[in-house]
């Protein structure tokens, strides 16, 4: 017993010392990996910010994934705010923060981009924005994106990242998800391309709707892809859910997923898509 | 459960109700509602979800689809159907016996009572999210009328993915809203006792949403169900008769509006 007081005393001193070198290196330099748990120097994030081990993509804002996907990109909505419907308490100084946090006026950037000479519908959620929840104008502004698509004989390609439905703006955030799906069947019944790149995280009323409807559904390395919670899921259950469960690699094997691409393979790949469902092989005319 | 007939209830009131014992069964609308029914099982998939039961019936003599979703009565169905949680399966097969409405070009009717899709490990592995959102795809353009009656919890996806036809309607006792009133404290507030404020933030009651227009009526309740089976056979009667008149293109249309407005 002694011994045992005597160690977790040792224990105490331990965690003081640790404490204290943490304050004397400046935070940020090094990284660790969510997902693999590596540490690493910041620099090597690099500009596609993956973690160098596993290739995890670090969330990004939507402007930052813009940088290196486009090599032009005309946004479109890019005036639309929320009117609030609810009147929800302290929603709009949340929205204000997220404003400035991204540069964005709701939780999607829209517009028509070009990689390589492909014209495409581009949109990107922004997990910074209130954990890219499903707002009215989230709804508003993917609905238009597949309009206009499919007006102009355009295929679709949306990166997903969002923690569900946007909990301030109820029951019509709900009516979100059969609003888009309407201009997704719309679009895909004009015989039109439909690409879903899932990123961290996918989740909720959005992998319940557009996320889960593409023509091909693509993820980035490790990206967290489900309907439900973790923690929903085990106060539901009462059981344990393992760890990987919601690995995009996970929802792969299920089926659920066509392909898993590197941030840094992305814009090659995607070009390379487009580019094939654009030459048509002439059979049947 | 004294406030079940008042006519004046808070939001809280209604979630009670809305969960409470004294609500009808889906076993018991089938009877009262329809002249016969036989039970279609299976997503022809994989599995048979006890969490939804759907199948063929004829209501005042003209064949329609029907399909409910399920709490179950025993302990033991409860158990079986999650307390009326479909699960991956559950919307497949809601998604087949709709497809297959269509192709024999008879109406399909909806009623909903689900706290929501099931939070499972198994639902996940089998695409819980792609089975609603694919329920959502193909439901926005089926050519015969979808008419949807929630009797008792609208919780979320899980239930806007029967409900997302050409008309909704909602019983006195009902709630419908994007999350529970607990998970919605415990998400904003991270206090789930403070689920009675959080009911009555959400607007999730049938009055709300018929100011919104997220519903296009409510269905009167009383404790005989001889009187509720009459009100609801009376709604289903004339929203029937309001679609099946539309033409196929009229009714896609006309439900896109529907939805186009939020």
């Amino acid at each position: 017993m002694q011994l045992f007081n005597e160690l977790k005393t040792l224990g105490h001193k331990h965690i003081k010392a640790d404490k204290k070198a943490n304050e004397r290196v400046p935070s940020g330099i090094w990284l660790a990996c969510p997902k693999c748990h590596q540490s690493f120097y910041h620099k090597d994030l690099g500009l596609y910010q993956v973690c160098p081990n596993c290739e995890y993509g670090f969330r990004i804002t939507a402007r930052e994934r813009l940088a290196w996907l486009v090599d032009k990109f005309d946004e479109e909505d890019a005036e639309l705010k929320t009117s609030d419907p609810l009147k929800f308490p302290n929603y709009a100084q949340k929205l204000d923060k997220a404003r400035q946090n991204t540069g964005l006026n709701d939780s999607v950037l829209t517009g028509t981009a070009q990689i390589a000479e492909q014209t495409f519908a581009l949109g990107i959620m922004d997990p910074d924005f209130i954990m890219g929840s499903m707002g009215t104008v989230t709804g508003e502004k993917i609905t238009r994106l597949f309009k206009r698509a499919t007006r102009k004989n355009l295929p679709v390609v949306i990166f997903t990242a969002s923690g569900g439905a946007r909990m301030q703006e109820g029951i019509f955030s709900l009516m979100q998800m059969a609003k888009i799906s309407q201009a997704v069947q719309e679009h895909s019944q004009a015989g039109l391309l439909y690409i879903t790149v899932l990123t961290d995280p996918t989740t909720g009323g959005v992998t319940a709707s557009f996320a889960m409807q593409g023509d091909l559904i693509l993820a980035e390395p490790r990206a967290l892809v489900g309907f439900a919670g973790k923690r929903v899921i085990e106060q539901t259950t009462h059981q344990k859910v393992p760890n990987e469960l919601q690995d995009a690699e996970t929802v792969l094997d299920h089926g659920f997923i066509d392909a898993i691409i590197p941030r840094k393979e992305m814009k090659e790949k995607l070009a390379w898509l487009l580019k094939l469902h654009n030459e048509g092989n002439g059979v049947n005319g | 459960m004294a406030s079940f007939l008042e006519k004046k209830k808070t939001a809280a009131q209604i979630v009670a109700n809305a969960r409470g014992e004294e609500k009808v069964s889906a076993q018991e609308l089938l009877a009262g509602v329809f002249d016969d029914f036989l039970e279609l099982h299976g997503d022809r998939l994989s599995a048979d979800d006890a969490a939804i039961i759907g199948g063929v019936a004829h209501f005042e003599g003209k064949p329609v689809t029907v399909i409910l979703t399920n709490k179950g009565k025993s302990a033991q169905e409860r158990l079986r159907t999650h307390f009326g949680c479909p699960e991956p399966a559950g919307y497949r097969k809601s998604l087949r016996l709709i497809k297959q409405a269509e192709k024999f070009k008879r109406p399909v009717v909806t009623f909903i009572n689900t706290a929501g899709a099931y939070p499972g490990q198994s639902a996940e592995e089998n695409g819980q999210g792609e089975a609603i959102a694919r329920n959502l795809l193909e439901i926005s353009s089926v050519k015969v009328p979808v008419i949807a009656v929630i009797y008792g919890e609208g919780g979320s996806g899980g239930a806007l993915a029967l409900a997302c036809g050409d008309s909704v309607w909602m019983f006195e006792n009902s709630m419908y809203s994007v999350l529970s009133p607990e998970g919605f404290a415990a998400i904003l507030w991270k206090d789930s006792s403070r689920a009675d404020e959080a009911a009555e933030v959400m607007q999730l009651t049938p009055e709300k949403l018929l100011q919104q227009k997220v519903i296009d009526g409510i269905i009167p309740e009383s404790r005989s169900h001889k009187r509720l089976f009459r009100a609801v056979k009376k709604v289903l009667q004339q929203e029937l008769e309001k679609y099946q008149k539309l033409s196929a293109s009229a009714l896609v249309e006309k439900r896109q509006q529907r939805f186009q407005r939020f």
